[in-house]
């Protein structure tokens, strides 16, 4: 768990954090969005102390991080970058264990654990173990960057705008395996980007900032049915907002549990958007849900997508 | 890098090689010389420079070279290192300023300032070469670490690397071909300038020269430099043998 009380940090006369308090909760996906020179990046990196608090408490299970030498603080924590920082003279094994390297993990331990995260993160350990980075695209990059950030089983991990700087596919798949990695682990994220998409895709929960000062901290569905000033309105947008509306829930929320219907059936964990755009493409207004182990979950009808009431606060 | 295990012809290109050969055969062969250069200076009554030994000479010069410029590259190297740090950032400017106003000055007035210090000898002479090889390992150091992508050193510090891990880690292998860019600029520099040392006593191959050139001896100066050219290409080429393998390590 990490908790900030009344945390500021000024550069100067300039207040780059203003007393900004929020708790993330053990295992939660938190992202911090924000426009340019908010502060997002700077509170993230007052987590692991690059950058020193002024004022306030910032504590980590309870222990104040002011308390801890930051580089015993750092290495519990993953940490990537957008420019991701690999070390050109390394190979991606040294690269990846980094960490356990700092920590003085025996060489067989360190040599099965990047196997396994090479594997975890779809780079063939055979072929990439040995490359070096300038080797790599900027996707494999920065597939080895997260790799590197999870190789001690870091508890907390700490994303800067990790996948800025990617195409657009790229971004979309190393998202869907970010997630995937989160659901598995349980690591406590926490995420910093300027793309509302992205936030909405991944957040648990999405602080937004402006100016140094937390605006609104809530859940995916609350940003988009409750912002709580225009800002937030306006990093949502008002383009296709019924569309991402119905992203941050799945179909399994709105599903009617007792009906049974035919055809190829949907996965639970679908977001309602896809099943919209299902629904078009097979020209139907019925779709039969499955949950995980593939059994009947009931049926999704076309308007259960538009009832104003549905999910409520998810 | 055994001669034995080169094939003729790449032995024939190896600047390395070749210039080895040259210096061995020129500091071992010069006394062989002797008739050459009794046949093109005929007047003179000593052709062949005989007061000390080429290879005294050579050793000697080599020493004070290798001594000198260890000492400039442990005094610039750490005072480039201290002043990308933290805590010695303010003295960035004061050191940039004293090591140009070290190559400024040309040796033979530093020379000349250090003999009433220290007297004649090789002791002003070592002075003399290393302030003199400061500046290119300094700006080097520098530079090379300056040049330190600033995401590496993030994500170092990130993952939880102490300051002497990424100074050791990261950041000196990195700058390492630039640093030792420098380092090669001081080396060569000092076989030149440690030949004008000999005037203030110290023995190096400038002594052939000076000694030449003070009784009118063309023979005695033509020994003298034929083996400081050599020595300077053996150097060079060794460090561009050097620079071969620190690339191929580092600079990825």
């Amino acid at each position: 768990m990490i908790e900030f009380e009344r945390v500021t940090k000024r550069f100067g006369s300039w207040t780059a954090v203003d007393a900004v308090s929020f708790t993330v909760a053990e295992g939660e996906f938190r992202v911090l969005i924000g426009p340019s020179g908010s502060g997002k990046s700077t509170v993230l990196r007052m987590i692991n102390r690059l950058i020193p608090a002024d004022e306030g408490a910032i504590r980590i299970d309870g222990e104040d991080i002011a308390s801890l030498k930051p580089e015993e603080l750092r290495r519990r924590m993953g940490y990537v970058i957008q420019s991701v920082g690999l070390f050109p003279h390394w190979t991606v094994e040294r690269n990846i264990a980094t960490v356990p390297g700092l920590l003085g993990w025996p060489r067989a331990r360190i040599r099965d654990r990047v196997t396994e995260l090479l594997e975890l993160l779809n780079l063939d350990p055979r072929r990439y173990r040995s490359a070096y980075p300038h080797q790599l695209s900027g996707g494999q990059q920065q597939r080895v960057g997260v790799a590197r950030a999870l190789a001690a089983e870091p508890r907390i991990l700490l994303m800067d705008e990790p996948f800025s700087a990617l195409d657009p596919i790229t971004r979309a798949s190393l998202q869907t395996e970010l997630s995937a990695i989160h659901r598995r682990t349980g690591t406590t994220v926490v995420f910093v980007t300027h793309d509302m998409d992205e936030a909405l895709r991944l957040g648990d929960s999405i602080a937004v900032m402006d100016h140094g000062r937390l605006i609104q901290c809530a859940s995916p569905l609350d940003i988009l049915t409750r912002p709580a000033s225009p800002l937030v309105r306006d990093l949502v947008g008002r383009e296709e907002w019924g569309l991402k509306r119905l992203a941050v829930e799945t179909v399994g929320d709105r599903a009617r549990r007792q009906e049974s219907t035919t055809g190829e059936p949907l996965a639970a964990e679908t977001p309602l958007h896809r099943a919209l755009s299902e629904m078009v493409a097979r020209g139907t207004e019925r779709l039969p849900v499955v949950d995980g182990d593939g059994r009947p979950a009931g049926v999704l009808h076309l308007s259960d997508l538009v009832r104003p009431d549905a999910g409520g606060t998810a | 890098m055994t001669v034995a295990g080169m094939a003729p012809r790449e032995f024939l290109t190896d600047r390395l090689m070749l210039g080895l050969v040259a210096l061995v055969a020129l500091v071992l062969g010069m006394p062989s010389l002797k008739p050459l250069f009794a046949t093109l200076y005929p007047g003179l009554d000593r052709p062949l420079y005989e007061a000390e030994s080429f290879v005294r000479l050579t050793l000697d010069h080599m020493a004070l070279v290798g001594v000198s410029s260890l000492a400039a590259i442990l005094l610039g190297g750490g005072a480039g290192i201290a002043v990308t740090r933290p805590w010695g950032r303010e003295f960035r400017g004061l050191l940039e300023t004293v090591a140009t106003m070290g190559q400024t000055f040309p040796p033979v007035a530093v020379l000349a300032l250090a003999v009433p210090v220290m007297g004649f000898g090789s002791e002003p002479a070592l002075i003399a070469l290393t302030l003199y090889a400061l500046l290119p390992v300094v700006e080097n150091t520098v530079a090379g670490l300056d040049g330190v992508p600033a995401p590496v050193l993030d994500s170092a510090r990130g993952l939880g690397m102490g300051p002497a891990e990424v100074l050791f880690r990261v950041e000196l292998p990195l700058a390492a071909p630039v640093i030792l860019a420098g380092v090669r600029t001081a080396v060569i520099i000092n076989v030149g300038t440690a030949a004008i040392a000999s005037t203030v006593g110290a023995k190096t191959l400038g002594l052939p020269i000076i000694v030449g050139l003070n009784g009118s001896n063309q023979a005695y100066v033509i020994q003298g430099a034929l083996i400081v050219a050599a020595l300077a290409v053996v150097i060079d080429a060794g460090f561009d043998r050097l620079a071969g393998w620190l690339t191929r390590w580092s600079q990825r």
